[in-house]
């Protein structure tokens, strides 16, 4: 009853734990090399059309969920599948044109600091909390 | 249509809250900390997702990266952590992961700590030798963070032996919390932030940009455990 997470007893699915390589393999065609620089954890991929048919199951899974802008790390919690896995399946819909993504604008592999303004914003977020 | 049933209802009923549609920059804090210490708890004390757990699979460096059985197969690892999340506002989010500390976890780390705003060193008192890797590596890394004591009941040890038994540089802000506590853990993470600032205000004054000189490393080897 607990929905598309791949184990029977209802407790929650921990990804991998749970997943044989051979599932892994087939859910990537057999590949293993995540576009690795094309996505962050905490990038947000929006989808730009919804599933079609005939579509592999997760990758409509994907599209229904990025309904709303959802982080790369929640599609990768709610799909049980680990995260890399989920970036070679997000590399094909941004291909094909079925996403897009939003990546995080603070880059400090340049500058190791964040700048005061977002720090702000930040602060700000936080202390509304 | 959906001839298979048990596709199509992707996501179990249990309420996923998606985020804002006009969302579109997210920035990351990392919380690190020995097993057992609360990262978990601390996450999921300010989040306003229940704490949600995902997998990376780590392959060792140079190995069966072009074979697919070797990255998905044995030799592979996977490394677990939990994470959660506060809206900041329309536009910008806030992911916060719990990581665990350890040595043999450092291939995580990289990736966690890309693109970090700062992390949260969590120590219990008990255990504090479980987080002399995680500050040194954090210190290693340039990654500005703050350390704060997990407290549970009574501490019997001020936060001036805690600075000592850890040997952190003066400029380390350090704090007790009580993961459990949203306040608790928001104090923590508004710490951060104003460490945060505090250097960046300290770099524009004409410091050179930190990173460039590695840092003097604590010599935590010789502390006697």
């Amino acid at each position: 009853m607990s929905g598309g997470g791949g184990n029977t007893d209802g407790r929650p699915v921990v990804p991998g734990r749970d997943d044989d390589p051979d599932r892994l393999y087939t859910i990537t065609r057999g590949r293993s090399r995540a576009p690795e620089n094309a996505f962050d954890l905490v990038t947000l991929i929006v989808a730009e059309q919804a599933p079609a048919s005939g579509m592999q199951s997760e990758h409509a899974r994907i599209l229904r969920m990025c309904e709303a802008p959802t982080a790369v790390v929640e599609l990768a919690a709610e799909l049980a599948l680990p995260v890399s896995v989920v970036k070679i399946l997000l590399g094909d819909l941004l291909e094909a044109g079925s996403i897009t993504a939003r990546h995080p604008r603070f880059a400090p592999t340049r500058a190791r600091l964040p700048d005061l303004d977002t720090l702000k914003q930040v602060l700000h977020g936080l202390q509304q909390l | 249509m959906d001839s298979n049933s048990s596709e199509g209802r992707d996501v179990p009923g249990t309420g996923r809250t998606p985020l804002r549609r006009t969302a579109d920059n997210a920035l990351k804090i990392v919380v690190v900390g020995g097993f057992g210490v609360g990262k978990t708890t601390l996450v999921g004390a300010v989040s306003e997702i229940r704490p949600l757990n995902t997998e990376e699979i780590m392959t060792r460096a140079g190995e069966g990266i072009d074979d697919p059985a070797g990255a998905w197969g044995k030799r592979s690892t996977t490394v677990a952590f939990d994470f959660g999340r506060i809206t900041l506002s329309a536009s910008q989010v806030l992911y916060l992961f719990g990581a665990p500390g350890q040595e043999r976890f450092w291939f995580l780390w990289d990736r966690l700590f890309t693109g970090a705003l700062g992390a949260v060193v969590l120590v219990d008192t008990r255990r504090l030798e479980d987080s002399w890797y995680a500050i040194d590596r954090l210190e290693h890394h340039g990654t500005p963070f703050v350390v704060a004591r997990n407290n549970f009941g009574e501490p019997t040890h001020t936060l001036a032996q805690v600075r000592e038994a850890l040997d952190l540089s003066p400029g380390v802000p350090l704090l007790d919390c009580d993961a459990r506590d949203r306040a608790s853990g928001k104090r923590v993470l508004i710490e951060l932030v104003r460490h945060l600032t505090a250097r960046v205000e300290a770099g524009a004054a004409g410091a050179p940009a930190a990173g460039a000189a590695d840092p003097v490393r604590d010599v935590l080897e010789e502390s006697t455990p």
